[in-house]
């Protein structure tokens, strides 16, 4: 394990009832790095992310992130899921989008700086009276906000419904939304879920440009593989809840287990593999 | 041309007259009446075949507008308005009562003429725009201006209700119903915080009210205190009591959520029905100071060594008066509790409360505390209740636990719903139209219920999401676009 890691997962183990959806699973990932976490469907991908994002209280295990700005550690394990948005600043997206249908595209990305804009508007009261540092806050908010609506592609949509918006636009929305939260590590789940083959690749440059530009970690859940191979600095593979590989792409496509988990040996079930082919 | 008495209408109109003529017999066709001790059966076949006939001609000329004709359904309607409002004219007349003639027992009674006008002219004039829509049908529809449009009633609204006790015309049962109104007007905007913006289905909000005017009530009764020194105080218990309730239930939602609201309101009743001691029980608070104008009381003779808002301004006492400033406190009140909740909307705590309604789960992962964000919905909420409690019993002069019974939550709750939820002048027209008209035509008691239940129909067939759906968006990005 790298001390100077992000984020260090240690024996994360994850049980419903007598279910065991994580079992004992470990990996860290680096600073500024794009991290996948891949396996067949049920493999407690998102399982792991709950814990992770404070949704689930894990049974088992430690999850440390180590704040590169302000040099605090957070055991990630041990709060609640909005403060671990607001202190650690671990911010998640989901797998069935989550956006404030209602809300206009702007509206959506404002929510997400919510605790900057309660301290500067003085816990609403300085907002009321109208005082001009709430002004001037706001104000950056809003640019912030249009910075990544330009970045991810939404500036025709800015002050539509967000429930208005098409598919893979509301899924950008949701990554522009998480970004607006100021992560330092980025949690996306199933980002190409129903994407086109033309989307992914623009969904694959923005990670990206996450990750050159503002120096963030992503950790990503993903089933589109060529994408993930492309995108991924190191991936993770789960198989009912266990660890079977991690590694740089080139050695996980490689990786006998791998390959097992994912097209089922000679004498596995068929259904095994027939999740595999999505 | 397609004809008109196109088969499937008719079978339709058959069928539905079929239905209604079922459910009509024991209805209409029977009348139970009781001569001395014995109840007799007695029947009524004219009428009940008169309402057969009316739903048969009704419901194909309803079907027939719907289905783009035009002539028949124009015709029909016209036709049935004509024989509607004979038939008015020959029962008001009086010509029924002499008329010996056979088919005298054929002609409808008042009700069904009534109706069988209304429907026909409502019929004629649907098929009459249809007929004038059709040739302009591929011309795009315009969107309404619905911003400019919604700025512009609420002035409106805001002038008339400021100059309304000015009017010549306008006489103390107007001035009272339109503070009623008011009062409703002000909770609904109160609760439309809860309901509208923060999404939080709370059926016992009158608690809040209840708490804000026993507060005024115990504080001016126990210790002489003046209104406006308990308006505040009164504002801030019924928010307190806003935040004890809303801590218990802050991880309930939808139906639980009401359920669990509506048994507090229930409780809080209760308490002040059985704490005697504390809150008089039954009998309720009188003697209940009345609200000065700074510091001059509305009063014939003012007491020792205070002067009276009629020698103030040196005119002639007139008991009006206080009803007129009564009037102006809660239309001050009310846009008070307007002005906040939409200088609130664009802050971030309101922003947060919108983000709540739509979802939770997406807002815990942005960070935002969701204790927190619940808990000032309420708290705010329940503080305009406490103010318009306040107000209530400085009104009246006298509470009781009577005031506050679930009805008047669940009034409110339609006011809200109906409104438009987070629609503020939405509210105002539901208040109007829920409160108001009921209060103002109370003769008309034995149809109010009736008109009631109509409209709740009408406004779920044509306004399903509520009178006003419109919601602007609480911040725009900043070139604003041309064509808006």
């Amino acid at each position: 394990m790298n001390p100077s890691a992000l984020l260090q997962v240690e024996h994360l183990t994850m049980r419903f009832g007598g279910l065991v959806a994580v079992d004992d699973v470990s990996f860290s990932v680096a600073q500024g790095a794009i991290h996948a976490l891949i396996g067949p469907n049920g493999a407690g991908k998102t399982t792991v992310f709950n814990c992770l994002t404070g949704f689930y209280k894990p049974s088992v295990g430690r999850i440390t992130l180590n704040s590169p700005e302000s040099q605090a550690t957070f055991l990630l394990e041990q709060m609640d899921d909005f403060r671990i948005v607001r202190d650690a600043r671990v911010v998640r997206t989901f797998q069935n989008i989550r956006t404030f249908p209602k809300m206009s595209v702007l509206e959506n990305l404002m929510v997400a700086q919510h605790n900057h804009l309660m301290r500067a508007s003085g816990w609403t009261f300085l907002g009321l009276i109208g005082a001009p540092s709430f002004r001037h806050a706001e104000a950056a908010s809003v640019e912030r906000a249009e910075y990544w609506i330009d970045r991810t592609g939404l500036a025709e949509y800015a002050d539509s419904e967000a429930g208005a918006l098409p598919y893979g636009e509301q899924r950008r929305l949701e990554i522009a939304r998480a970004m607006c939260c100021d992560p330092v590590l980025l949690c996306l789940d199933e980002p190409a879920a129903g994407l086109n083959p033309s989307e992914t690749e623009q969904l694959s440059e923005l990670i990206g440009y996450i990750r050159d530009h503002h120096h963030i970690s992503v950790l990503l859940i993903e089933h589109d593989m060529s994408m993930v191979m492309g995108v991924s600095d190191h991936i993770v593979v789960l198989d009912y809840g266990q660890k079977i590989a991690e590694g740089t792409p080139e050695e996980v496509r490689n990786d006998p287990a791998v390959v097992q988990a994912y097209l089922g040996s000679d004498d596995d079930e068929t259904d095994n593999a027939a999740d595999t082919t999505t | 041309m397609r004809p008109p008495f196109a088969s499937p209408l008719l079978r339709d109109a058959v069928l539905v007259a079929g239905i209604a003529g079922v459910l009509a017999f024991p209805f209409v066709g029977l009348l139970l009446t009781t001569q001395g001790t014995a109840p007799t059966l007695s029947t009524r076949f004219p009428e009940f075949a008169g309402a057969v006939v009316l739903i048969f001609f009704g419901r194909l000329g309803i079907s027939a507008a719907r289905r783009g004709h035009s002539l028949f359904p124009i015709v029909l309607g016209i036709a049935m308005a004509t024989v509607g409002a004979f038939s008015l004219l020959f029962e008001t007349t009086g010509m029924a009562a002499d008329s010996a003639a056979p088919w005298h027992a054929f002609v409808p009674g008042t009700f069904l003429a009534t109706v069988a006008s209304a429907g026909g002219v409502a019929i004629a004039v649907v098929a009459g725009r249809n007929h004038l829509l059709r040739d302009s049908v591929p011309v795009a529809q315009k969107p309404l201006p619905m911003k400019q449009l919604l700025l512009w009633t609420g002035i409106a609204l805001a002038g008339v209700a400021i100059v309304l006790p000015l009017l010549p015309a306008v006489d103390r049962r107007l001035i009272d119903v339109a503070t009623l109104v008011l009062t409703y007007v002000m909770l609904g905007w109160g609760l439309n915080i809860v309901v509208g913006l923060a999404g939080l289905l709370d059926l016992g909000y009158v608690a809040f009210y209840a708490v804000g005017a026993y507060s005024y009530a115990l504080l001016s009764v126990t210790f002489g205190w003046s209104f406006w020194v308990c308006l505040p105080l009164a504002g801030a218990l019924a928010a307190l009591f806003g935040i004890l309730l809303g801590f218990p239930v802050l991880r309930l939602r939808g139906d639980y959520l009401a359920i669990v609201t509506l048994g507090f309101g229930e409780m809080i009743r209760i308490i002040l029905l059985n704490w005697y001691d504390f809150t008089n029980g039954p009998d309720g608070i009188s003697n209940i100071g009345r609200p000065s104008f700074f510091g001059f009381q509305f009063a014939a003779k003012p007491a020792e060594g205070t002067e009276s808002f009629h020698t103030l301004f040196g005119i002639a006492y007139d008991p009006v008066h206080r009803l007129i400033f009564l009037y102006y406190l809660i239309l001050a009140l009310a846009l008070l509790t307007n002005a906040f909740t939409l200088r609130i909307r664009r802050l971030p705590v309101g922003r947060a409360w919108e983000a709540l309604r739509e979802d939770e789960i997406a807002c815990r992962s942005l960070g935002v505390n969701p204790r927190n964000t619940k808990l000032s919905a309420f708290a705010i909420g329940a503080m305009f209740a406490g103010f318009a409690g306040s107000f209530f019993a400085t009104r009246q002069g006298f509470v009781s636990p009577e005031s506050f019974t679930f009805i008047e939550s669940a009034i409110l709750v339609a006011i809200v719903v109906l409104g438009g939820m987070g629609s503020q002048i939405g509210v105002a027209v539901a208040a109007i139209i829920l409160v108001g008209l009921p209060e103002y035509f109370r003769e008309l008691q034995e149809y109010r219920m009736l008109a009631f239940g109509m409209g709740m129909v009408l406004i779920m067939l044509w306004r399903p999401g509520g009178l006003l759906t419109h919601r602007e968006p609480t911040i725009r990005t900043r070139p604003q676009p041309a064509s808006a």
